[in-house]
């Protein structure tokens, strides 16, 4: 669906120029949910802006639903846009405008007669939940539903694409996770594909397929979001990774743990996917003469499939906890002793 | 008694002269608002980073609308004589003050238009493009009326001054309740009758604001 090649942008200021996408290349298939992640000035914005021609590439080339966004103008572009829809941090709205005004907003550029116009805009306000605030103006919102009213403008003329430029990243935790799910619900139910950027890998976890990750305008690493979480490659993304994994004061914790259990084992246990759902602690005091305490974790969820970390402590004799340690990693978790620094 | 306190003022004269001065002031204004906005538009979209951006024509018309924004309207006036006489023939009577006061005014408009352009969020301008909007789309549908609270409290204030202007050119003979003020009033001693006529001027002042205040507050739905 989005074909991007070799892609470069250098902008030139007084300072000097500034390579903000550095030799991109990517491919993102229909009906995905496609993330790219990185911190602030990664080039984030500039690469998803290339994608429906508010910015031109120095080099390269970039096609969207058959056509070759970076090449076409005028007219053509114009009408490319209206496949290709975007959503914004800062939601954008026309303060002027109603709800229902905004969303008739880009139906009123694709030139759809009044009559069509009205009827997709109730259509579209019962798709994003915002059934009687048709006639609020955009500050009598909140941020959820001022992003409600932009996903509903975006989706007005049935995009093949939609890019969401840090969508979340103005709304609170709960808000953040409705308006995810609604993005969910729509790629789902329409097929369409979704493109979105952020630097909270919450976000990815949350929704995305397939994540990239960048970094000074390089993509350094491209992968499936339960692989990318399982076996991160890059340090930017175990730092990423650990934003969501990890609970805090993870350290101090282990720490801690080592001094209250001078016998025994402390394990880490890495789970991903499936095997985050099967009893592993029930068949472990079942099958083994071993007495499990679990420490702490955590187990997200993902668009495919679970992740978590798992600290328990093992006591017993020696011989049954090595067997243990054995059924554990036959079992596809990762295991990793934790020792005394000593 | 309202005879009494103003003996010398013929009220028939007097109400000829606040018809002048408004009519002065309605046409001014509405080509003020007309070519401001044009001028300001033009001002907007041809800055930097901005959908028409070119040096040149910004430079032009900022030097433009600069020079006829500095220059006093005293002085304005008998710098547009020949103009005036030019496209009117004459130099007496309320036409003959309207080049002046719209040229004298609508720079000053310009810069306001200018900046209430400035002031929308940079951000709807590109979701209007994100959509696929023509730049004729994007001025009708996003510029004009995003800015329009700051348009109309712009034309507001500016209409103030044009009232101000109207008396200041019915001094040089183009009637109005200035020229009123200033023939019977001010040079036969007569100074019921320049009281009068600001009371006037003060009363049309009052209305033009109240009236821009109301549209401004109406519009402004941030
Ligand atoms: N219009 C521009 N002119 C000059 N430099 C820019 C422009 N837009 C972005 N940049 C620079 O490009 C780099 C990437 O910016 P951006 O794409 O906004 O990053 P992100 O969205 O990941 O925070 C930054 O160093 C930024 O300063
Ligand atoms: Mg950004």
């Amino acid at each position: 669906m989005i074909s991007i090649q070799n892609v470069k942008k250098v902008y030139s200021s007084l300072k000097g120029k500034v390579v903000a996408v550095d030799d991109v290349s990517m491919e993102i298939n229909a009906g995905e949910i496609f993330g790219v992640i990185g911190y602030s000035g990664a080039g984030k914005s500039t690469l998803i802006r290339m994608l429906n021609g508010l910015e031109i590439p120095t080099a390269g080339s970039v096609t969207v639903a058959d056509k070759q966004v970076s090449q076409i103008k005028g007219q053509e572009l114009r009408k490319a846009r209206q496949e290709i829809s975007m959503i914004f941090q800062h939601f954008n709205l026309l303060w002027s405008r109603t709800v229902r005004e905004n969303i008739a907003f880009p139906l009123e550029i694709a030139g759809i007669p009044k009559n069509i116009r009205l009827k997709r805009v109730d259509e579209l306000i019962k798709l994003v939940g915002l059934e009687g605030r048709e006639d609020a103006y955009p500050s009598q919102l909140s941020g959820g539903q001022k992003q409600r009213v932009g996903i509903a403008r975006a989706l007005a003329n049935n995009p093949k694409v939609l890019l969401c430029d840090e969508a979340t990243s103005a709304l609170d935790p709960q808000t953040t996770d409705s308006i995810l799910e609604l993005l969910v619900d729509i790629n789902k139910r329409l097929g369409l594909t979704i493109v979105l950027i952020t630097h909270e890998m919450h976000v990815i976890r949350k929704i995305c397929h397939r994540v990239a990750v960048m970094e000074d305008g390089k993509v350094v690493e491209t992968g499936k979001v339960l692989e990318v979480f399982k076996n991160p490659q890059q340090k930017i993304t175990k730092r990423f990774v650990s934003q969501v994994t990890e609970p805090e004061e993870t350290k101090e914790t282990i720490e801690h743990l080592l001094e209250r259990y001078p016998q025994g084992t402390v394990i880490q246990l890495g789970f991903v996917g499936e095997s985050a759902e099967q009893p592993l602690i029930t068949n472990l005091i079942r099958n083994f003469e071993v007495t499990v305490n679990i420490l702490q974790g955590k187990i997200s969820q993902t668009q495919n499939g679970s992740y978590g970390t798992l600290f328990i402590h093992i006591d017993g004799e020696a011989s049954e906890t090595s067997k243990a340690i054995d059924f554990i990693t036959s079992q596809q978790v990762g295991v990793e002793v934790i020792k005394h620094d000593k | 008694m309202i005879n009494e306190l103003f003996p010398n003022v013929k009220w028939d004269k007097m109400w000829e002269a606040t018809v002048e001065t408004l009519y002065m002031t309605g046409i001014s204004v509405v080509a003020t608002f007309i070519i401001g906005i044009i001028l300001g538009l033009l001002l907007f979209l041809t800055a930097k980073g901005n959908i028409w951006e070119n040096a040149f024509v910004n430079k032009i018309i900022s030097a433009f609308v600069n020079v006829f924004r500095s220059i006093p309207f005293i002085i304005l006036i008998v710098l547009l004589i020949p103009i005036t006489k030019f496209l009117l023939g004459t130099m007496i009577g309320e036409n003959a003050a309207l080049p002046a006061l719209i040229v004298g005014a609508a720079p000053f408009y310009a810069r306001m238009v200018e900046i209430g352009l400035r002031e929308i969020d940079k951000g709807v301008i590109e979701a209007a493009r994100s959509m696929g909007a023509k730049t004729s789309t994007i001025i009708w549908k996003v510029l004009l009326p995003e800015s329009m609270p700051a348009l109309v409290s712009g034309i507001t204030v500016t209409a103030i001054a044009l009232v101000g202007y109207t008396a200041m050119a019915g001094v040089i003979g183009a009637g109005g309740l200035g020229n009123l003020a200033y023939l019977e009033g001010f040079q036969r001693s007569r100074s019921d009758v320049t009281l009068m006529a600001t009371i006037i001027i003060l009363i049309i002042v009052f209305v033009i604001q109240f009236i821009g205040d109301v549209i401004t507050n109406k519009l402004d739905k941030r």
